[in-house]
């Protein structure tokens, strides 16, 4: 299978469903809007489809790239080089299974211009998996910034009111973070003489504090991206204003990418400034944790309560991934993987009740449970999981994260458990106050329970969220061998370190 | 007798441009009817043919006609360049023109002599010669400026380029005769020769300052920078999407003809002036656009900060990387400026009349879609967002920067093009997010329809072309060309 170009067919089959809808004749307009969906609905699952492919012809024992295809553009300027190795295949995979259901659930809330709705997320289905499975540091550049395009068009076109201020404070803190990244990219091209993600690896040879600057830029666009505290403050308001979908792809995928960026590019190209500032990392991430918690919990508005939340899960994944032990590795992209279900799950269940009622505080719910039972039981899931109770696949990283800090830092493991503790002060917070109680607002009296598209939603995900609770190994197996790599590299230069400074 | 013959033939493209100018002038004089239209699909497929011609025929660096003129890798592509835009630049006005007065057949004319001048100042190789040809290209561009002449910022727009211009020229003489006068050399190689082998001299380098403050004047970067956003407004639309591609580049190319060939030997009292300039430009282009409401100020102050960048290729020397990236840069800015202005020419507020403030594009979005989509799609690229050409010329820029160590420069530029990117996605904002306000029609123009998908795939697809057309060789056998 490996000279099928798989991994090209499925970054630019999204592409190919976005021209058909273009070429859609646009003249009676409810049935090329309907066309349009379902255009959008069946190339993002045949993407899904085709992308288990790869999870066959994985090796999971292998720790290099797989699936590689390399093809030189424009001499000296970059390649055109994808290949996947556990993180990345990860990731993927998630994009490409969590794309149907955001056509899915957009399907009747959406009702202006529904065609370029549909081409935006196509377009953005391409950049994503172009971003994760780019072998060439100019191409991931690509791929990473062109992300800002269709989001800055999702957010504001389809956003709420305040749409306008969010879409400007997503695109131009996303930009600002990421240009800095930019600059380094060329000093790492002009210091290797090479774009590509190996080479560079090979041939880098810089002394530890042009690593720590280099570091630093890397780090102000995956911080901005993940997003960490303090720079966080665009991500509520993106959230809040951007369409049910929008914020499910938000949360799910695009935040994934900043942790995705300090996987495969801070940790590898910059060990010793990663070992450096790993106590920065540290703080950072439990005041995410602790902070944003008890800002989650003051919260009125439910897709606020829920970015919040956001915010302090990806305190984790950093807290993993700058543990360096292969357990916390391990940990966070397994944080990454069961945040990226359950908080499209919720953000979902929250557009579902959005389009009944029209409203998002907490305040104008109360009750909900005599009407929509089955809404109920699904939201207590997802909640349960949000909090991180054993048996959901929301225990299963926190738990690893918890126990990697551990062996690093008995504080940090003692305050990062805290925040697990917050996180079901304010999850059941929320679900009380929806849930159950008097029915203040007339309206929830002749609300309808969930109909058989929302289902068809909801339950895939509740399966996933139970099933890698209980059973986590498939994701584990699949991580294990890169894990493992990765800490041998960071290994051997703390190693290379320690012979060093015996020598002198 | 023999001598000019064989001269004379690598000046071909510079002769049957004159020759077509003047036979079509004749013809608009005594062919009364359609002339305009024929006078300007005709200069637009010579300048098409020449812009090849001079691509595809052999390079040789010769000097000739006693070494007044040179003809090099350099000249040539950045002559097709010019040859290329310009004709874009014609036939965006076809509309406006016929419109306006399809008598008007003097327009492509001057358009046409203009380009000479560019042609000739490019490739001069002595002070008299390049000072005649800067005359030669601004003379008819004083003319456009006032071309509307039943208007008055139009006419006002014509007499304070006109002012400003002859200042600027008269600075750039002042400098060269002192250049002249201590060099005691006309000849760019004689300058040099006789720069190295004096020390310092506090006279040249007061000529060499007047001589930049005359070019700079001419790329429109600060200080000089106060004439553009005025001229830009006045002018009709299509005479100031000509303003903003050919001169800048030529301007820009005999700045490094110049400092890189007779004033080389004073690397150092240039190089501050530009490095200033270069941030300056940056700084005020960015800072000044964003309060903008007029789109054509907004783009006048745009194009300063992109002057701004396109000189940080300068800063590269003594390693001709940067000469490479600065073409780089001015292709892709040519390419987004003439879409850019071919979406505003053809959305009209009144017939013949294209918009002027920026709100008039609010919601255009729902009506012409495609227009929005193609100014989106330049207006990213103006801020540099990938996959657009627009990231691919500022990352080339500041590769080449980087190179030569000017990491703050880089991180200045990289930081303040963020600024820049705010009024660029305004204008995206203005088009997809509001609702429509004016009433505005789409003028059926094939010319800017071609002109507009032309740049649109350029820009969009950039990273496919520069893969197939040989952009990166032609651009680095001209660095070359010009470093021997």
């Amino acid at each position: 299978m490996d000279n099928w170009n798989l991994l090209s067919i499925i970054t630019f089959l999204p592409l190919v469903g976005a021209l058909f809808i273009l070429l859609i004749p646009q003249n009676n307009n409810t049935s090329s809007e309907r066309n349009s969906k379902s255009v959008a609905l069946w190339t993002s699952l045949i993407t899904f489809l085709i992308s288990l492919l790869l999870l066959i012809g994985f090796d999971t024992s292998d720790p290099s790239f797989q699936f590689v295809e390399r093809i030189v553009i424009a001499d000296g300027l970059m390649t055109y080089q994808l290949g996947v190795d556990g993180f990345s295949l990860v990731f993927i995979i998630l994009t490409t299974f969590l794309i149907p259901f955001c056509i899915l659930i957009s399907w009747d809330s959406i009702k202006d211009r529904v065609e370029s709705y549909m081409i935006a997320f196509l377009v953005l289905e391409t950049l994503i998996i172009g971003t994760f499975s780019s072998l060439d540091i100019i191409l991931f550049y690509l791929f990473f910034e062109s992300v800002l395009i269709p989001m800055f068009i999702i957010i504001g076109v389809w956003g709420g009111q305040r749409k306008v201020y969010s879409a400007f404070k997503f695109f131009l803190y996303t930009l600002l973070g990421s240009i800095l990244m930019l600059a380094a990219i060329i000093y790492l091209y002009i210091n290797t003489g090479s774009t590509e993600i190996l080479l560079i690896n090979e041939r880098l040879n810089i002394n530890i504090s042009t690593q720590n600057i280099l570091w630093l830029a890397f780090f102000s666009s995956f911080a901005v991206k993940l997003p960490m505290w303090p720079v966080h403050t665009w991500l509520p308001d993106a959230h809040v204003e951007a369409p049910t979908a929008g914020s499910v792809i938000l949360a799910a995928i695009l935040l994934k990418m900043g942790g995705y960026g300090f996987l495969r590019f801070s940790l590898p190209f910059f060990p010793d400034a990663s070992l450096f500032f790993a106590p920065l990392i540290f703080i950072l991430s439990i005041v995410a944790i602790i902070y944003t918690s008890l800002v989650a919990f003051v919260q009125t508005d439910m897709k606020k309560l829920i970015a919040y939340s956001s915010v302090a899960h990806m305190g984790f994944v950093t807290l993993g991934i700058f543990t360096f032990n292969s357990q916390g590795i391990q940990g966070a992209v397994f944080q990454m993987f069961s945040h990226g279900l359950i908080s499209a799950a919720l953000f979902m269940c929250i557009g579902i009740v959005y389009e009944r009622l029209h409203t998002r505080l907490i305040s104008d719910y109360g009750g909900l449970v005599s009407n929509m039972p089955h809404f109920a039981v699904f939201f207590m899931l997802f909640t349960m999981a949000n909090i991180a109770l054993p048996g959901t696949s929301g225990f299963i990283g926190e738990f690893l994260t918890i126990i990697a800090t551990f062996k690093v830092s008995v504080i940090a493991a003692v305050l990062a458990a805290s925040g697990v503790i917050l996180s079901a002060v304010y999850g059941l917070f929320l679900y009380k106050n929806m849930f159950f109680g008097q029915i203040t607002n007339e309206a929830i009296e002749i609300l309808k329970d969930l109909n058989n598209r929302e289902k068809l939603i909801l339950i895939p995900l509740a399966f996933l969220v139970i099933f890698f609770g209980l059973y986590p190994s498939p994701i584990i197996n699949l991580i294990s061998s890169s894990s493992e790599n990765l800490v041998d590299i960071l290994n051997l230069t703390l190693n290379d370190n320690l012979s060093l400074e015996l020598k002198k | 007798m023999n001598l000019i013959f064989e001269n004379i033939i690598f000046l071909s493209s510079e002769i049957i441009l004159i020759l077509t100018a003047l036979i079509l002038l004749m013809l608009g004089a005594f062919k009364k009817k359609n002339s305009a239209k024929i006078v300007i699909y005709f200069s637009f497929i010579i300048l098409i043919f020449l812009s090849f011609l001079e691509i595809l025929i052999p390079w040789n660096s010769v000097n000739i006609f006693n070494n007044s003129i040179t003809q090099n890798g350099f000249t040539r592509l950045v002559k097709a360049m010019i040859y290329f835009s310009s004709s874009f630049a014609i036939i965006l006005s076809a509309r406006w023109l016929i419109k306006y007065d399809d008598k008007a057949f003097e327009y492509p004319i001057l358009i046409l002599f203009s380009v000479l001048g560019m042609s000739l100042m490019v490739s001069a190789n002595d002070l008299i010669t390049l000072y005649l040809a800067i005359e030669l290209q601004s003379l008819p561009l004083y003319v456009l400026a006032s071309f509307k002449r039943d208007n008055a910022e139009s006419s006002e727009a014509g007499v304070k380029y006109f002012v400003l211009g002859a200042l600027s020229s008269s600075l750039f003489l002042f400098g060269s005769s002192l250049v002249y006068g201590f060099s005691g050399s006309i000849e760019f190689d004689g300058i040099y020769n006789n720069i190295q082998a004096l020390e310092t001299n506090t006279a040249i380098i007061i000529g060499l300052v007047f001589i930049l403050s005359g070019l700079i004047f001419k790329i429109s970067a600060v200080p000089f920078h106060m004439w553009t956003p005025d001229v830009y407004q006045g002018s009709a639309t299509p005479v100031t999407a000509f303003f903003a591609t050919a001169p800048k580049l030529t301007a820009l190319c005999m700045l490094i003809n110049i400092l890189y060939g007779p004033l080389s030997g004073m690397q150092e009292s240039w190089y501050q002036i530009v490095f200033f300039v270069s941030m300056a430009s940056i700084a005020l282009g960015t800072f000044s656009a964003i309060r903008q409401t007029n789109i054509k100020r907004l783009l006048a102050y745009s194009s300063i900060a992109h002057m701004g960048f396109a000189l940080i290729g300068l800063l590269s020397f003594p390693n001709f990387d940067g000469v490479q990236s600065l073409l780089i840069y001015m292709l892709i800015y040519l390419a987004t400026t003439l879409g850019v202005f071919s979406c505003i020419i053809s959305l009209e507020i009144s017939e013949g009349e294209s918009i002027n403030e920026i709100n008039d594009l609010s919601g255009i979005s729902k009506k012409f879609p495609f227009t929005a989509f193609t100014m989106a799609m330049f207006m990213f690229s103006y801020a540099g967002i990938p996959p657009l050409g627009g990231f691919f010329a500022k990352y080339f820029i500041f590769r080449s920067a980087i190179e030569s160590g000017l990491i703050f420069l880089s991180i200045f530029g990289l930081l303040l093009s963020v600024v820049g990117a705010f009024y660029y996605i305004r204008i995206i904002k203005l088009m997809y997010f509001d609702e429509p306000k004016t009433i505005i029609t789409k003028s059926l123009s094939k010319s800017l329809s071609f002109t507009n998908i032309v740049c649109i795939i350029f820009i969009v697809f950039f990273i496919f072309i520069i893969t197939i057309a040989p952009i990166t060789e032609l651009t680095k056998n001209a660095a070359i060309a010009l470093g021997n």
